[in-house]
């Protein structure tokens, strides 16, 4: 017999992980029904957070935004909710456009944020902007609160780096300055999950580029040699204040360097070499539709 | 375990659920209404679409105690009580959209949610909103233009 434990607070949800760590939180249960439907997973019992308010909202902090960790895609995208949750879409403008490509509209009405880096899969579509976001992961238990880089959050294969008793209270993301881009591809348009996926964030106030790939790595990675090269030329060219276009062998070293930082596997949905190459065209298109965004945001 | 809720308005008790199971199970098996359709589990068709608190989502989704305490609307709800059709029901019949019909219930309620939000939808609109709904009739053309008769009929100054 399983369990069905409802929380209806925050503290009733960490006591009861704490006291339950064989407990498998729902939020979503967009990956959890899942499982449970086809007999790939029978917890001792379902730990239900679906009605913790304090996991539904998001709030304001020294420049970064803590959105919780129930917030679901329709809501970042602004589809769903009120006024004031569709602003999050406009602050946040990568994740928002990365949201618009998860699933299917009912799974986006669904699904949330904190059940993305709950499952860390390698294709989880929220990981690459968080990555070029430099976010951070507000974990949480009885013992009390700590934020992970998002770096340091995912650890293998759909494996975290949440302890047992810890639960996904919010993501952190102080919002770029810049212009913002996420692409994948797949076999098709709707409801696919992504051969390979790159996000980009552009930081002119800091000097700083962002990266995130997704499905091309045992766990999301940044490509930090393309990040320090691209942040490096379009310093010392001085085009930052100049926006004038970026040099053609600019762009396709970010990719090149890009390409590089993944270490993709075949499997029945593309090979390797492809992966790899995708990730280029990825973040070559990403890179010219946010230096366009930057250098129209001028006029 | 027991799961109370208010289905298409009446409240209903189903017990013995086992909290593992979906809302679709709960919904089918344990309260007799079938109209929300099982075809694959796993939130890929559609055809499980029903109202869950105002939003729709996949009924195969949704753990059994989490629809607990919660309004749950049904493509049995779309009709009035007397048995007079939804526009949108009516729309699907004149337009030919529905063949075997195992798609209809989740489209309609996905159509219902849409015409709702957005009562002069634009036909990507429309295939936006559907895009998790499939049809392995595939009669999509006759359900678009379904969905653009209803929008017609429920206008105000053109509905029924
Ligand atoms: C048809 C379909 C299409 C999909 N398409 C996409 C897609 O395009 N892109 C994509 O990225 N994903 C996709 N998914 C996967 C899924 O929708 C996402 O991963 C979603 O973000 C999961 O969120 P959830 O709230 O439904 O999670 P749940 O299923 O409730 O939980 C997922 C995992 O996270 C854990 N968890 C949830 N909340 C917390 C918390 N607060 N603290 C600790 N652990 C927690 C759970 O224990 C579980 O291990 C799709 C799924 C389906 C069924
Ligand atoms: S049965 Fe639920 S989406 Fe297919
Ligand atoms: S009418 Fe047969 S599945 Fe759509």
């Amino acid at each position: 017999m399983m369990e069905f434990l409802r929380a209806r607070t925050w503290q009733e949800a960490l006591a009861a992980k704490a006291e339950r760590r064989d407990a498998l939180p729902i939020a979503g249960g967009t990956d959890v029904m899942v499982e449970l439907n086809f007999d790939r997973r029978r917890p001792a019992a379902l730990l239900d957070l679906s009605p913790v308010p304090e996991l539904r909202g998001w709030h304001q902090a020294d420049g970064w935004l803590a959105v919780g960790a129930g917030v679901t895609y329709a809501e970042l995208t602004g589809e769903r909710g009120q006024a004031e949750r569709r602003e999050l879409g406009r602050r946040l403008r990568g994740l928002a456009i990365a949201a618009r490509t998860v699933g299917s509209p009912q799974i986006r009405n669904r699904g949330t944020i904190g059940g993305n880096l709950g499952s860390a899969s390698p294709a989880g579509d929220c990981h690459p902007s968080l990555l070029a976001a430099r976010a951070e992961v507000e974990v949480a238990s009885v013992r009390g609160s700590r934020r992970i880089g998002i770096d340091d959050f995912f650890t293998g294969v759909k494996r975290s780096a949440l302890a047992p008793d810890e639960l996904i209270a919010a993501v952190w993301i102080r919002p770029p300055s810049g212009p913002e881009q996420f692409a994948k591809i797949g076999t098709r348009n709707a409801m696919v999950i992504a051969v390979a996926a790159f996000a980009l964030a552009l930081d002119p106030e800091r000097g700083l580029v962002g990266t995130g790939i997704g499905s091309a790595a045992p766990t999301p990675v940044r490509a930090l040699a393309a990040e320090s090269f691209l942040a490096g030329a379009i310093g010392d060219a001085g085009l930052w204040e100049s926006r004038r276009p970026l040099p053609e062998p600019v762009m396709s070293e970010f990719a090149a360097l890009v390409s590089a930082a993944a270490r993709p596997i075949d499997d029945v949905r593309g090979t390797a070499g492809y992966r790899r190459h995708a990730l280029g065209v990825l973040a070559r298109r990403t890179l010219g539709w946010a230096w366009r965004d930057y250098c129209e945001e001028a006029r | 375990m027991r799961v109370t809720a208010k289905v298409n308005g009446v409240t209903r008790l189903a017990d013995d659920v086992w909290p593992g199971e979906s809302l679709l199970f709960v919904l089918r098996e344990r309260m007799g209404l079938p109209g929300s359709k099982n075809a694959c589990e796993q939130g890929e068709c559609g055809s499980c679409t029903v109202y869950l608190d105002g939003v729709p989502v996949c009924a195969c989704l949704v753990a059994a105690g989490q629809a607990d305490g919660g309004e749950i609307m049904t493509v049995e709800g779309l009709a009035a009580a007397d048995g007079e059709l939804h526009p949108l029901q009516q729309a699907f019949i004149e337009a030919g959209a529905v063949q075997c019909g195992f798609c209809t219930p989740g489209l309609l309620v996905a159509a219902h949610d849409l015409l709702a939000r957005q009562p002069d939808p634009a036909d990507a609109d429309i295939r936006e909103a559907l895009a998790g709904n499939l049809c392995r009739c595939t009669g999509y053309e006759q359900i678009l233009a379904a969905v653009r008769t209803a929008a017609d009929l429920m206008r105000p100054e053109t509905g029924r």
